[in-house]
């Protein structure tokens, strides 16, 4: 199977913080490709690589065999047409109705009459399950609602590729059993390829083709669901298990106890 | 997507605007004569012009025919020269037309005063760029107390 | 003591370099958002954004215009009457509207109605995401939510100051002339023979066209540059009521001397 995305020994900081050091992973077709790590290590930020909205400072990002940051403007617009990203907040335009919020891409990058783009919402909303709420505007749905109908509006254009930022956060078991389920179903019904971004280790491990394990700026661990819970590496094993301490610290970097306790006024 | 209402309050925001201009335009300031082009100008050397300014009024009889279009000195006697810009509605002062100075009121502004002269015989009008000949500077309070001063010692 | 006055006069290169790159960044964002070409849909943007930021102030802009016009017929009526040049009131309640209060006062009350709604509401779209999601979705939000909001903003200020002024004058006619008995004819025609149409409508126009420029401008920027949380947006709203506010001020000074100053 072909890589629709590809990243070749990228490099990112953030000021004078590395991020990512040097990583290469590889997304198939057709497949979901979770990323999974600990809070706080740039799991959305390596969505933002591969949608062209940061820029490493070495290496590259591939999508479709395009390099994301080396062409022009108006060819990264076009690219990201085929691309759609459901942010972990869902950022659904909160003054305009889930129809309007699906309508909206298709509004804006399409001539098609209205009542064309009436059926095709309907039709959207219907596969989230959401078809009954269209005339909602978003402030009155809840968190699990609000992702699917921010997913109803990701899917709106057909994209061949479809990032989930975090999309299991914060979710009450119900709308996570929901969410697995569309996302799963998405996938297969309409052949797109998924890259899911998470730390919830149950869930993605239940749906995924394909893991990586992002921690300390580098990949620790990728291979398939299972490959993953038979690794040997104790990095994978605690992430997984959820131990406190281990090879990730349980405490913040800082001087010793003893040498900030004992050593002075600095 | 612009709902009805919406496209409604902003046409009456722009008619509100129109009025405002109407009005501004038509109730509350003047157009400038320059701006209509059917005009002539005057020049006239007075001794001294007081406190005369640019765009003053030009009244015969207390009614406006033209304003001051620019003010400066003659090089060579060192006489201040006022140019009129006069309507063209009124072209045919005659040359003993003479113009002075003259104060709206004790402390008001000091507007240019044209006093059309005789017609007769071969006397013709005055035409465009013509100096008047007859003029009368500016009263300066100064100079008058000075005057007053100046007198009473004498006697 | 030394390491005191290096960290201080560090702290003032710091703030320079910070102060020129926001600049920079406001540059690039402003020409970033109106390069573009105008298209019918943003026309209709445009107008809707127009609904917002203009008729959304008139209500303000009609109620300070009348009372600031009846304030300056009271106060103007108290001493002209002194000098028997009540005549005179129609003309200084006009040129000061046209000429100063008109083109600041709009600004002043713009900054503080819609110029402060503008940074939260793009402030807020950048924290919820929607910025992003907008950039994700292939849309430059720069066209498509700052480019609306600033032309709307230059378009309506000079209205409305035009309606302020406009407002103002006839509040002045209703004090001056209904109340305190100047004659209604000497209050327009002596209106009419001072103030001139280029000289003081047209300059107290363009007046406001500047300042629509620097208060939409300053207004947009700070949203789009705020920080993404709830301190970031309140203070990005603090500061552009108070910036705005004193370039508003500055620049009606260095205005003035430019159109009035010099004879």
């Amino acid at each position: 199977m072909e890589n629709v995305v590809t990243i070749k020994n990228m490099t990112f900081s953030r000021g004078s913080r590395t991020i990512y050091d040097d990583i290469s992973l590889d997304v198939k077709r057709g497949a979901i490709t979770a990323v999974m790590g600990p809070s706080g290590i740039g799991k959305t930020t390596l969505l933002r690589l591969i949608g062209g909205q940061l820029a490493p400072d070495s290496g590259e990002v591939m999508f479709k065999q395009k390099n994301v940051h080396q062409i022009s403007r108006n060819q990264l617009y076009d690219l990201r047409r085929e691309m759609s990203m459901l942010f972990q907040s869902g950022a659904l335009f909160t003054n305009i109705s889930v129809f309007d919020n699906v309508a909206f891409p298709l509004r804006e990058h399409t001539q098609l009459s209205e009542s064309v783009i009436k059926t095709l919402v309907a039709l959207k909303l219907q596969a989230v399950g959401l078809r009954g709420a269209a005339d909602l505007m978003p402030s009155e749905l809840s968190g699990g609602m609000a992702r699917r109908a921010a997913l109803a509006r990701a899917i709106a254009l057909d994209p061949e590729l479809i990032m989930y930022d975090e999309p299991f956060a914060g979710q009450d078991p119900i709308s996570m059993g929901v969410l697995v389920k569309l996302i799963r179903a998405l996938n297969d019904s309409l052949g797109v390829t998924s890259i899911v971004v998470t730390h919830d280790v149950t869930e993605v491990l239940s749906i995924a083709d394909y893991v990586y394990i992002l921690a300390e700026q580098r990949i620790i661990g990728a291979g398939t669901p299972d490959e993953i819970r038979n690794s040997d590496s104790a990095l994978v094993q605690q992430f997984l298990q959820g131990n406190a301490d281990g090879p990730v610290p349980f405490h913040y970097k800082a001087p010793s106890m003893e040498a900030q306790l004992l050593g002075g006024s600095s | 997507m612009t709902s009805r209402k919406t496209e409604i309050l902003v046409g009456l925001f722009v008619i509100l605007t129109v009025g405002a201009i109407l009005l501004l335009g038509l109730k509350v300031a003047n157009q400038g004569m320059q701006a209509r082009g059917e005009t002539y100008t005057l020049k006239a050397k007075f001794d001294n012009i007081g406190g005369l300014k640019e765009r003053s009024a030009v009244k015969v009889g207390g009614v406006i025919v033209g304003r001051v279009e620019s003010i400066s000195l003659d090089s060579d006697d060192f006489t201040p020269v006022v140019v009129l810009t006069i309507n063209k509605n009124y072209d045919s002062f005659p040359e003993t037309t003479s113009v002075a100075i003259l104060t709206s009121g004790l402390l008001g502004e000091q507007y240019v005063g044209l006093q059309p002269g005789f017609k007769f015989g071969d006397i013709g009008n005055l035409t465009d760029g013509d100096f008047i000949e007859d003029t009368k500077s500016a009263l300066v309070l100064e100079d008058l107390i000075g005057q007053f001063l100046f007198s009473k010692n004498n006697d | 003591m030394i390491s005191a006055c290096v960290n201080w006069v560090a702290e003032v290169g710091r703030n320079t370099i910070e102060r020129c790159a926001a600049i920079g960044r406001a540059g690039l964002m402003l020409f970033g958002a109106i390069v573009a070409l105008p298209k019918l849909k943003n026309v209709r943007l445009t107008i809707q954004q127009m609904y917002v930021v203009g008729v959304q102030s008139l209500l303000i802009i009609i109620v300070s215009g009348l009372f600031i016009g009846m304030v300056m017929a009271l106060q103007g009526y108290t001493i002209l009457v002194d000098y028997g040049a009540e005549g005179s009131l129609g003309p200084m309640v006009a040129l000061s509207l046209l000429r100063e209060l008109g083109p600041v006062v709009t600004a002043l009350l713009f900054a503080g109605r819609a110029g402060s709604a503008l940074t939260a509401e793009i402030g807020l779209m950048k924290a919820t995401e929607q910025l992003s999601s907008l950039e994700m979705m292939a849309i430059d939000p720069l066209r498509r939510v700052v480019a609306p909001r600033f032309w709307a903003g230059m378009i309506s200020m000079p209205m409305l100051a035009l309606i302020f002024s406009a407002v103002g004058i006839l509040g002045g006619h209703l004090v001056g002339v209904d109340w305190l008995g100047v004659d209604s004819g000497s209050y327009w025609s002596i209106m009419q023979s001072t103030v001139d149409w280029n000289e003081d409508v047209l300059n107290g126009v363009i007046k406001s066209a500047v300042f629509a420029l620097v208060v939409t401008w300053i207004a947009i920027f700070k949203g789009y540059d705020a920080v993404p949380t709830s301190e970031g947006i309140s203070k990005a709203t603090t500061e552009t009521v108070v910036f705005s506010s004193l370039a508003v001020l500055g620049l009606d000074f260095v205005l003035t001397a430019i159109m009035f100053g010099i004879e």
